[in-house]
């Protein structure tokens, strides 16, 4: 039955999430958390450290299996029976919390190994770039501000350059939905601006969910916001509306 | 301004895999002209038995290559690749055996020594086929090469890694010498496969053979490091790398890190057998202390005393430590263990990249990084003001 549900409501639904819990040793990392991303849209998820925030990540990008619930992307792909690879090649890119790039290839090479197609083990022995790539690659540099690092060692950028870069990662695969743990962590004010507008030039051709404890980076985002908290949504709707909700004072004021 | 090389490039192997390939080249040449055309009275004159000892260290070269492949560029550790190597030893030890024919001590036209003294009536099915050369050269790297494969794909899937997985490549070779310890395995028990008559019709004893040997054994030598380094150059070498230094950043970029991870590591156990198979007939035995999971450690330690993923820093690493190897159990045999811990806990410590690592990482070869001419700027600016 909840299937047929689900493929309903799914239609204009990129990502569906419904009473997904996960739990580690008993305790409920995840308790019955959902959430329903539309297609084309930014959504911003936030929420105090151990909310589940990075859990919920690695459910939809098959890295955890939920116990109970329900994850389904682009109508009715049921995301619980796929592997990591798998559902990274359906369209689904993933900044980790900590920034991780390559950091011994190039910023080039990284961008080059993100590229689209080419996957299996015979296709990356024989591959050669093509023009159109390289200037996909281009591209993806002018995006994420590092044409100037193009040959520099990965391992060798600023951290705030690190992230960057696996966001360029990311869209250089032009996926159909983004997931962005905490991009601006450890940023300068500045670098925190720079990404802001990053993101919103992102979002407007792809889906994008960004998870973040900045406050004023989220405001600045303009988009619907999630507040997660203890393994389920406590609150969404607009910064304002969310900031004035009863529940969400409590959690943030009450630790 | 990018400019980049196909990644599929023949003669592509950079200024120190050229230098490297020239001197084998030479060895290759040099070595056996000075032990066939120049006569024993000469100086430069190259005694058979100093040939063998050479064509030995190319093999342990070749091995610490198919090491250095997995473990320099794939972060995987194997402490069982003398498995590979003693099974593809094994391979063609099997032939050479059914090659004596009625010159073994019981004169049976079919059965090797052993299997007559162990009372044995006919040739396990196993042993069938080895007679033909072609077919012992085709297990040579197929018995390997299936190993890895199941293997791999059992510790790979279960995405079994680091230490877990160098601890069950250890129980592999161990396994395996205590099987082939058996006298009812067929493989002669602790004595092993030896007594070897000829190859392909050549005495086995003839320096002419020996010294065809060791021009096999640095084909093979140079033939593994291009094929490696076709490997690491391509695309999917920089996965490989990828793999090493951030394994779940490749997998969520959709590679499928377990596929990657199998190929590279049936290639590695592919080239270690080549090379137990050509160590065979130039040390005239195998027998099962060759799995010995003392001797894969061993492996380990030419590889990062030579410089890991480098290469031909693995060659060069297995031949400078089996040249220390044979000197000092030569000399003070007590010491050489002890000399071999000190060794790889003074390369760890004071040469983590190992001698080629360390040589190329020296500031007279490093191409300035934003950092140093940062530092440059900044004390030309110093000195001038
Ligand atoms: N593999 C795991 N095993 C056990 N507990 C885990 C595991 N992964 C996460 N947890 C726990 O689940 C809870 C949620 O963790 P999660 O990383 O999703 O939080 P988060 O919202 O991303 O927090 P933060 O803001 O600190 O990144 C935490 O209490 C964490 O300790
Ligand atoms: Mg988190």
């Amino acid at each position: 039955m909840s299937t047929i549900d689900a493929r309903t409501e799914v239609l204009d639904t990129l990502l569906y999430l419904d009473g997904v819990t996960v739990s580690f040793d008993g305790f409920r990392a995840l308790n019955g958390l959902s959430l329903y991303a539309a297609a084309g849209e930014l959504r911003a998820v936030i929420g105090p450290n151990g909310a589940g925030k990075t859990t919920m990540m690695d459910v939809i990008t098959g890295k955890t299996k939920p116990d109970a619930g329900e994850v389904f992307f682009n109508g009715g792909i049921d995301l619980r029976q796929l592997d990591e690879a798998r559902i990274a090649t359906l369209g689904i890119g993933r900044k980790f919390q900590k920034p991780t790039v390559f950091e011994n290839h190039t910023v080039w090479d990284n961008l080059e190994l993100a590229l689209a197609g080419h996957r299996s083990v015979f296709q990356s022995l024989r591959f050669r770039l093509s023009g159109e790539q390289k200037d996909r690659i281009e591209a993806t540099l002018g995006t994420i501000g590092l044409e100037a690092l193009r040959g520099r060692q990965a391992g060798s950028l600023s951290h705030g350059q690190k992230q960057w870069l696996e966001i360029g990662m990311l869209l250089i695969q032009d996926p159909a939905l983004l997931l962005i743990d905490e991009p601006v962590a450890g940023m300068t004010d500045s670098e925190t601006e720079q990404t802001a507008v990053l993101i919103k030039q992102i979002a407007q051709s792809h889906t994008v969910i960004v998870v973040e404890h900045d406050m004023s980076f989220v405001r600045s985002l303009e988009c619907r916001v999630t507040v997660l908290h203890e393994g389920r949504t406590i609150a969404e709707g607009s910064m304002q509306t969310v900031q004035e909700d009863p529940r969400v004072i409590e959690v943030y004021l009450g630790r | 301004m990018q400019t980049k090389r196909p990644s599929f490039q023949f003669f592509a192997f950079g200024t120190d895999g050229t230098i490297f390939l020239l001197i084998l080249t030479a060895a290759a040449i040099a070595v056996p002209v000075l032990n066939l055309a120049v006569g024993a009275h000469s100086p430069v004159h190259v005694p058979t038995w100093l040939m063998s000892l050479l064509g030995k260290y190319l093999c342990f070269a070749l091995l610490a290559v198919s090491v250095d492949l997995i473990w320099g560029y794939c972060g995987i550790l194997s402490l069982g690749h003398g498995a590979f190597f003693a099974l593809g030893g094994y391979a063609m030890g099997m032939h050479l055996m059914r090659q004596i024919g009625e010159r073994g001590v019981y004169g049976h036209p079919v059965l090797p020594d052993f299997m007559v003294f162990l009372n044995w009536k006919q040739l396990p099915w196993y042993w069938y086929g080895f007679d033909n050369f072609a077919f012992a050269v085709l297990m040579v790297a197929v018995v390997p090469g299936l190993l890895a494969l199941v293997f791999g794909w059992f510790a790979f899937r279960s995405r079994v890694t680091g230490v877990y997985l160098s601890i069950i490549t250890q129980a592999l070779t161990f396994a395996l010498m205590l099987a082939f310890f058996r006298n009812d395995m067929g493989f002669g028990g602790n004595n092993g496969l030896t007594d070897f008559k000829d190859i392909l019709g050549f005495d086995i004893q003839a320096n002419e053979t020996r010294a065809g040997l060791f021009v096999s054994s640095a084909v093979a030598l140079g033939v593994g490091f291009l094929v490696c380094r076709m490997i690491i150059d391509s695309r999917f070498g920089k996965v490989l790398i990828g793999i090493r230094d951030a394994e779940s950043r490749t997998r969520f970029l959709g590679y499928r890190v377990e596929f990657y991870k199998l190929f590279v590591f049936v290639v590695s156990a592919v080239l270690a057998g080549i090379a137990g198979a050509l160590y065979v007939p130039q040390v005239g035995i195998i027998n099962p202390s060759e799995f010995a999971p003392a001797n894969s450690i061993e492996i380990v330690i030419w590889v990062a005393v030579g410089g890991r993923g480098t290469l031909f820093g693995a060659a060069l690493g297995a031949v400078l430590v089996n040249y220390l190897k044979t000197y000092f159990t030569g000399a003070l045999p007590e010491a050489w263990l002890y000399m071999l811990g000190a060794l790889f806990i003074g390369v760890t410590l004071f040469l983590p990249k190992g001698i080629v690592g360390s040589i190329t990482d020296f500031p007279w070869r490093r191409k300035p990084k934003k950092g140093d001419t940062e530092q440059m700027t900044t004390t030309t600016v110093g000195g001038t003001e």
